[in-house]
């Protein structure tokens, strides 16, 4: 028994901003739908089955929107199914679709995922309410904060370095037509300047708040020879959760972020990742994640991770570019974040990242965490077909 | 890819109109202990876990992640989660089995509609632009769907109040129904259904244990195999549906071969009386095919478990050799606009 190869051969975003106010929530996801079919030159009749996925139904005051977007993506007399993994859920909803592809279930399924943040105050969306958490924390910054800080005690690390991220990302995030941020007067000193918002992370090394889309068509063998241009294959994909807070759990380095690695790599042949992957699309909302995810996903040893983004390895011309499309420090719509890694990764492989193209990509990881860094979900993706 | 996968093991809570006095997480864990203590496995055995809930129920962001911690997710597990009927997540999970990734999963869900008006809070499931804004309540949308019914000559309210009345006749055989025996057909509530017409408003969780091939032999002695399982969605609009079909259902059934052979056995995911009466319908049933032993939705309907429980429902009375080929139905959104159906077979005696 094997499984079908999956293939992406189409890709489309929004123009990610602030607020979206020309647009209804099934117009804002069916814009992303419409560029992904375009791109792939196939139309809503070519679709079998729609996998969607977003993070809380409360961020836009809808419950199960996809019930009420059905029509709006082309839906009607097909299977439609509803993701909701906290903020991996852009990445685990493009594994739910891969999975409908692999086991031969269908042919060509569409995958999008979105949020429209501008509809509610998403800081206070994750703040829960008592009983149900305690009344310290405000928006996920409170929470990640202390985890930061944990990581520059283990490592030592020099507390520039998420200066230095942040800066990198908001340059990226300029050759990316579709990023939210385009600070074109961005400099080191000003993102160093900029206040404190949850010590250590300042206002500038944190993620805005998106309304935006994102949409992939994965297909299978028989698609991706129909596809107009060079798909991107997958070559494995996991997703792996654990408890948000239980005795001896790592929140610098969860375990749960090294098994799905590990699974991902095993799947594709990965001996050594630093050497064998190309460039990384992970889930950064806060700067210091940066180092802190390479260590997790092998990239570099224990406490060594902040010395390759203070060395300019993760630049876009270096020798492992991290988050080349501005990443989630420049666009956050928070369900759609994860796909967007993951489409950004399959941009790459396939050659049609434009301007923030890294060269002779071709094998390119997708991250996305979510949750208390306790939900996992990785794709690594290809140039060339599994079996090549 | 052919894969053969069963239901091997079913649990569920006893459905109550409130639990106040326990967390989603100490409601769940029972129904864990409970399919697993059936086959024999651990948390760490089970290849795949996937659950549904909703946070409109909960009334908070991200509420399925604390339920994991019920699961027992340590080490590390392959994990998801649909914000859907534990049908939908059932189906996640067969989908994982059919890719070979893994031979075990863990299918659950959970809903407590006691912390709310359970029909306010669904109103904000329909279109947020042009009819949420009306506040139309379940009770109504089903009232016009029944209204349309009779209009069309497909029944009557005499025989919406037979379905009423068989179904909690049947359940008086199912200890973990809220509404069992003789109950009051009562007044109207939104005419023209009355109280007896509506499913109890409760809270319950369920669990199911699939596994794959010679796997599913080992831990059960009849497993319930899926010959198919399919679902569909329909417009969102209530006003370009024909009420008194179900096109979605029909397709589903098609797709997951429920009318290539007869199935013995139904257990309809129908909340309201005269939702039976369009599934019936759309099914083809005939009076030869036992509808509901447990005496369905009508009897306990735990919002997001209700689906998960009929494949349940229908593949226990699979394994207790009750039944030789099952149909199971679950369903989502006003209206039943979107429908899944399952069939489910046990190995010739």
């Amino acid at each position: 028994m094997s499984k079908e190869p999956v293939a992406v051969v189409g890709i489309g975003q929004t123009k990610h901003v602030a607020a979206r106010r020309d647009v209804s929530i099934a117009g804002l996801v069916r814009e992303a739908a419409r560029r992904a079919l375009d791109d792939a030159e196939l139309t809503w009749a070519d679709i079998d089955a729609v996998v969607i996925g977003k993070a809380p139904d409360f961020f836009e005051g809808v419950m199960m929107p996809e019930l009420y977007l059905a029509d709006a993506l082309g839906a009607v007399g097909k299977p439609m199914l509803r993701v909701h993994t906290a903020g991996s859920v852009g990445g685990s909803t493009a594994l739910v679709a891969a999975n409908l592809v692999a086991a031969s279930v269908h042919g060509t399924v569409l995958t999008l995922a979105f949020e429209k943040q501008s509809e509610s105050n998403a800081m206070w969306g994750l703040s829960l309410p008592i009983p149900f958490q305690q009344p310290l924390l405000a928006g996920a910054g409170g929470f990640f904060a202390p985890h930061v800080r944990a990581y520059m005690r283990r490592s030592g690390a020099p507390d520039t370095v998420g200066s230095l991220v942040a800066y990198k990302d908001r340059r990226n995030a300029l050759k990316n037509p579709y990023a939210h941020l385009h600070e074109h007067d961005i400099t080191l000193e000003k993102v160093q300047a900029s206040p404190m918002l949850w010590d250590p992370i300042r206002y500038s090394e944190t993620c805005p708040s998106s309304d935006g889309a994102c949409a992939m068509v994965l297909t299978d063998r028989a698609g991706a020879a129909r596809a107009p241009r060079p798909p991107a294959w997958m070559l494995g994909g996991a997703m792996r959760s654990e408890p948000t807070l239980f005795a001896g759990k790592d929140a610098v380095s969860p375990q749960a972020g090294k098994d799905c690695a590990a699974d991902v790599y095993r799947q594709a042949g990965i001996a050594d990742p630093r050497r064998d992957i190309d460039a990384v699309e992970m889930y950064v909302p806060f700067s210091w994640y940066e180092p802190m995810w390479l260590e997790n996903l092998g990239f570099a040893a224990e406490g060594e991770g902040w010395k390759l983004t203070e060395a300019g390895v993760t630049e876009l011309d270096g020798d492992l570019p991290v988050n080349m499309s501005g990443g989630v420090l420049s666009t956050n719509p928070i369900g759609a974040s994860g796909m967007i890694r993951f489409a950004e990764a399959a941009l790459q492989v396939r050659g049609q990242a434009g301007e923030h193209q890294v060269e002779r990509a071709r094998k390119v990881l997708g991250h996305a965490y979510g949750g208390g860094s306790q939900f996992f979900s990785m794709w690594l993706v290809g140039s060339a077909p599994p079996d090549a | 890819m052919n894969r053969e996968i069963a239901v091997v093991a079913f649990a569920q809570t006893d459905h109550r109109r409130t639990s106040e006095e326990l967390s989603e997480v100490e409601m769940l864990m029972p129904v864990l202990h409970d399919v697993l203590g059936q086959t024999g496995l651990k948390t760490a055995d089970i290849g795949f876990t996937c659950s549904g809930s909703s946070d409109y129920l909960a009334g908070r962001a991200f509420s399925f992640t604390l339920a994991l911690d019920g699961v027992g997710a340590w080490p590390p597990i392959s994990e998801s989660h649909v914000e859907m009927d534990g049908a939908w997540a059932l189906y996640e999970a067969w989908t994982k089995l059919l890719t070979g990734d893994a031979d075990t999963a863990l299918v659950y869900s959970y809903g407590k509609s006691s912390p709310g008006p359970l029909r306010d809070v669904l109103t904000r499931q329909l279109d947020p632009y042009y009819v949420a804004p009306l506040w139309p309540d379940s009770v109504a949308l089903a009232a016009l769907q029944a209204q349309a019914l009779i209009d069309a000559g497909d029944t009557d309210e005499p025989a919406l109040a037979a379905v009423a009345a068989r179904s909690r006749a049947d359940a008086t055989a199912n200890s973990h129904a809220q509404l069992r025996g003789p109950v009051p057909h009562g007044e109207y509530v939104v005419r023209p259904l009355r109280t007896g017409d509506c499913p109890p408003i409760g809270d319950g969780a369920a669990a199911v244990i699939l596994a794959a091939g010679e796997r599913a032999r080992n831990l059960c002695a009849r497993p319930a195999w899926i010959r198919g399982v399919d679902h569909r969605i329909e417009a969102h609009s209530l006003g370009v549906r024909d009420l008194t079909d179900s096109p979605s259902t029909r397709l589903a059934a098609e797709k997951a071969g429920a009318f290539e052979r007869p199935v013995d056995t139904a257990e309809l995911h129908a909340p309201f009386t005269s939702q039976e009466v369009v599934l019936r319908k759309a099914l083809k049933l005939d009076d030869g095919v036992r509808v509901n032993p447990s005496g369905g939705a009508l009897a306990a309907n735990p919002v997001m478990a209700a689906g998960l429980i009929r494949i349940g429902e229908a593949a226990a009375r699979v394994h207790r050799g009750e039944s030789d080929r099952a149909l199971a139905h679950a369903t989502s959104g006003p209206c039943l606009q979107q429908n899944l159906v399952a069939v489910l077979e046990g190995d010739p005696r």
